[in-house]
């Protein structure tokens, strides 16, 4: 019923020179949707990632689960010292990530142009 | 739809996470239909599929012999929603969710689905069943909020 999850990555150089890791998601961000987020980020090398962005446009349903992945993978990034930047969050998903506090530890943005500007 | 008259409408789920999507798509058309404006379908829709993966979790167990009833109840001035589950409901509301406490690991990343609710509509109540199951939370929405 849930739509799966899918996830893929991109490797990216901002304006500034900074190398940057985007895992893009796809479909609903559910409790089904470890494999596609948090193995995702798994399979970013770590001595050579230092700034991660997740590219919520083609997402539609994140449910309190998925939120709870994501903040797993920002404990896991946190651990690693390495940054990450969200963008393409709907209105609604913006105002929830922020009710929920992980502005606090992921800057927002709304579109990918705009975060790569501000790395 | 008539602006003086009470519509209910009640969908039967089974107990199994995804279909709480069938409550959020069925709360969303007819709050559509009342005319609430965009935002709030959208809190409205999180909150329901909350309430419904609640009850289908920790209400229901994932027994999936049993269902969640939703019954959704159109008033001229507001929705009210009761997610209905054979739980014997909730024993003390969670603390309200600290991102820093599950940053540092001193708290689950999980159990924000009570949080979301209360945040995103205007009433929420969990009520226990009075035989020890058929426990429910009431959701309500209401149409004004925030008059431009």
């Amino acid at each position: 019923m849930q739509s799966e999850t899918k996830s893929r990555v991109d490797q990216l150089t901002a304006p500034s020179g900074h190398p940057v890791a985007v895992i893009r998601f796809e479909g609903d961000i559910a409790s089904t949707s470890k494999d596609a987020v948090l193995g995702a980020y798994q399979s970013l090398p770590k001595e050579t990632t230092r700034i991660v962005l997740l590219d919520f446009t083609g997402v539609d349903y994140i449910n309190s689960s998925g939120i709870a992945l994501v903040i797993q993978l920002l404990i896991e990034a946190a651990n690693a010292s390495q940054k990450v930047y969200c963008f393409g969050l709907s209105m609604h998903f913006t105002k929830v990530f922020t009710m929920v506090g992980i502005t606090k530890y992921a800057g927002l943005f709304a579109t990918q142009t705009d975060a790569l500007a501000a790395l | 739809m008539s602006e003086s008259k009470t519509t209910t409408v009640e969908v039967k789920l089974p107990t199994r996470l995804g279909y709480e999507k069938v409550a959020m798509s069925t709360a969303a058309s007819v709050a559509k239909l009342m005319g609430f404006p965009d935002d709030r379908v959208e809190d409205l829709k999180t909150a329901v599929a909350e309430a419904c993966i609640n009850a289908i979790e920790h209400g229901n167990r994932l027994n999936e012999k049993l269902s969640v009833g939703v019954v959704l109840r159109a008033e001229p001035d507001a929705l009210e929603v009761k997610v209905i589950d054979d739980g014997t409901g909730i024993g003390k509301k969670p603390a309200r969710p600290d991102i820093d406490r599950k940053m540092h690991g001193e708290e689950d990343p999980r159990g924000m689905g009570m949080f979301l609710i209360q945040a995103l509509v205007d009433e929420a109540e969990w009520v226990a069943g009075m035989d020890g199951k058929s426990s429910y939370v009431r959701l309500l929405i209401k149409l004004d909020k925030d008059p431009e």
